[in-house]
């Protein structure tokens, strides 16, 4: 019996070395597929990644077995559903490292993390005259909110200038910090060029001047473990589905001293503790930030990814993705006629791209006909192509189930978009 | 790969990398810009009108092989028509291009852009420079987006 017992333990333990991507590819069964006639060449990854067979299948039992709206009903569904969905707070609470699982709130994405910041820390902390500091390398996400914000208090959007090799020029960063500024948004990753903040300085920095700081971990949190106490940012954005997750489901984390002094963001059921015509009561935190029936199944789906990226470790997952760059980087730098865009001493697996007298569009098109695919266009950060003086890019993002032989493919790919285009 | 040589003929090659009436004209009379903000393709078309006539149409901008193709194609073809003949050509092109109607007969070199029925998400790379003549003839103030 016991050593019936060993077997199967050992049987569902992944082992630890050597990374074998053939066995990751195994969980992903969209990965097996053809297009146009030619073998899927997934390197769309910024944009979202694919979903292992733990994910689908938790969301598919949650349905199966477990469906039923939270923190209300006394019957057994409901606890159970409920149970599910603060599991899945405490999984991401672990993830991120935070300090208390309140700290964790369950939005849409790393986009309404951001919207929510903006309306209810912003709202009561920015005025007219105050500024926001972000970057040239912003993705419109964290962008957009600001420039709302400002706009209707009369403050000012500040933005830190990157250098050419797509690294945020620190003395110019610095300059920018002042008496005015309110906040600091900043991409941890780049969704386009790549490049790594030194969010950990950057945190240092504003905390010096008492300034707070937001940090965008879309393209951060799927490459790189993420340590918000190490950190010490104050919000920590991301969405589930970059992270192997469903769609529809993000989290923002915030310190509890910060989320406490802000408003709510959305009124409605769950967030109240009690309602009278005359006033309302808010609910203590998380739930003060959760109007409304959450997505429960995308929460247990991303517990499942969570889960499913810590058993293979994210460190492992980052070793073999810098892998994967480093054979791509060098292998594109032999491609006639192309230049890559960002090349920053820190950078994630992103790589965007240019194609001497080829419009990325006609690129993505021909590739796409090999089975490769890959992002064209300006990713959602048109400032940042203007920086670069560049309409669009062709960008090549990748994720733990990517291969060697999938970076020859891309190569391949290109050589025939010559032959083709000229 | 049979797909990919009837998207990308010869001539509409040719017009990606030579675009013809490729400039800023000194007696235009009407103008537009065109923008796919999918791809970021961004036009200018530049037109000009006697009476209902075109005399003459040029373009500037940058844009994927499709869409400065058809522009250049366009260009081309529109010179001496007018107004009524350009937009009864944007009917059937448009027909051509989404796969409505197989008939190149009228169309002359345009014919070049049936491939592109095959690839529904370039067919706004297509339409671009055709969409921009409309609002130019209209006498829209706007830039016209596809989105």
């Amino acid at each position: 019996m016991g050593t019936a017992t060993t077997a199967s333990h050992d049987v569902g333990h992944r082992p630890r070395r050597p990374f074998d991507v053939q066995r990751v590819r195994e969980d992903f069964p969209i990965l097996k597929q053809e297009v146009h006639g030619k073998p899927l060449v997934y390197l769309d990854n910024a944009a979202t990644t694919q979903k292992p067979r733990q994910v689908i299948e938790a969301e598919q039992q949650f349905y199966l077995h477990d469906n039923s709206n939270i923190h209300r009903g006394v019957h057994e569904l409901s606890e159970r559903a409920t149970q599910a969905y603060e599991d899945g707070r405490e999984k991401v609470r672990r993830f991120l490292n935070a300090r208390e699982s309140r700290e964790i709130i369950f939005v849409r994405g790393t986009t309404e993390a951001i919207n929510l910041v903006a309306q209810t820390f912003g709202r009561e902390r920015v005025g007219a005259g105050d500024e926001i500091v972000i970057s040239a390398m912003e993705h419109h996400s964290n962008i957009v909110p600001w420039q709302i914000l400002c706009q209707e208090k009369g403050a000012r959007l500040r933005v830190a200038p990157i250098n050419d090799r797509g690294e945020l020029i620190w003395e110019e960063f610095l300059k920018l910090l002042g008496a005015r500024t309110r906040l600091v948004a900043v991409t941890h990753v780049s969704n386009v060029l790549g490049t790594v903040n030194p969010v950990k300085a950057i945190v240092d920095a504003a905390h010096r001047l008492d300034i707070p700081v937001l940090l965008d971990g879309a393209q951060a949190a799927p490459h790189q473990p993420v340590d918000v106490q190490a950190l010490d940012c104050d919000f920590y954005a991301f969405s589930g589905h970059k992270v192997y997750g469903p769609t529809g489901v993000g989290v923002l984390y915030g310190k509890a001293k910060l989320l406490e002094a802000m408003p709510p963001y959305q009124g409605g059921g769950d967030m109240i503790s009690s309602v009278t015509f005359e006033k309302t009561t808010y609910n203590t935190l998380p739930y003060k930030f959760e109007a409304g029936t959450p997505n429960v199944a995308g929460v247990v789906g991303l517990g499942a990814a969570i889960d499913y990226v810590s058993e293979i470790g994210l460190e492992r997952i980052a070793a073999y993705e810098q892998e994967l760059l480093q054979d791509a980087i060098r292998k594109l730098e032999k491609v006639p006629g192309l230049t890559m865009i960002g090349a920053a001493r820190q950078k994630a697996a992103v790589i965007s791209f240019v194609l001497e007298g080829l419009h990325p569009h006609d690129v993505g098109t021909v590739l796409d006909q090999e089975g490769v695919a890959v992002r064209t266009g300006h990713h959602c950060a048109q400032p940042l192509m203007d920086r670069f003086q560049v309409p669009a890019t062709t960008r090549a993002s990748f994720a733990l189930y990517n291969t060697h032989q999938e970076v020859d493919a891309l190569v391949a790919g290109l050589h025939k978009v010559r032959e083709v285009l000229g | 790969m049979s797909d990919l040589r009837t998207l990308y003929q010869e001539v509409i090659l040719d017009h990606s990398k030579r675009p013809r009436n490729f400039r800023l004209p000194a007696d235009s009379n009407r103008q537009a810009e065109g923008f796919n903000p999918l791809c970021g393709d961004r036009i200018t078309l530049y037109l000009k009108l006697d009476g209902d006539r075109i005399t003459d149409l040029a373009f500037q901008g940058s844009g994927c092989a499709i869409s400065t193709a058809s522009a250049s194609l366009l260009t081309e073809t529109l010179r001496g028509k007018t107004t009524a003949e350009a937009e009864e050509l944007f009917g059937k092109f448009h027909d051509l291009v989404t796969g409505k109607a197989k008939g190149t007969d009228s169309l002359g070199k345009l014919a070049v852009f049936s491939g592109v029925s095959e690839f529904p998400i370039r067919v706004k790379c297509a339409t671009l420079a055709w969409h921009t003549l409309k609002s130019a003839l209209e006498g829209g103030e706007k830039p016209v987006s596809t989105e």
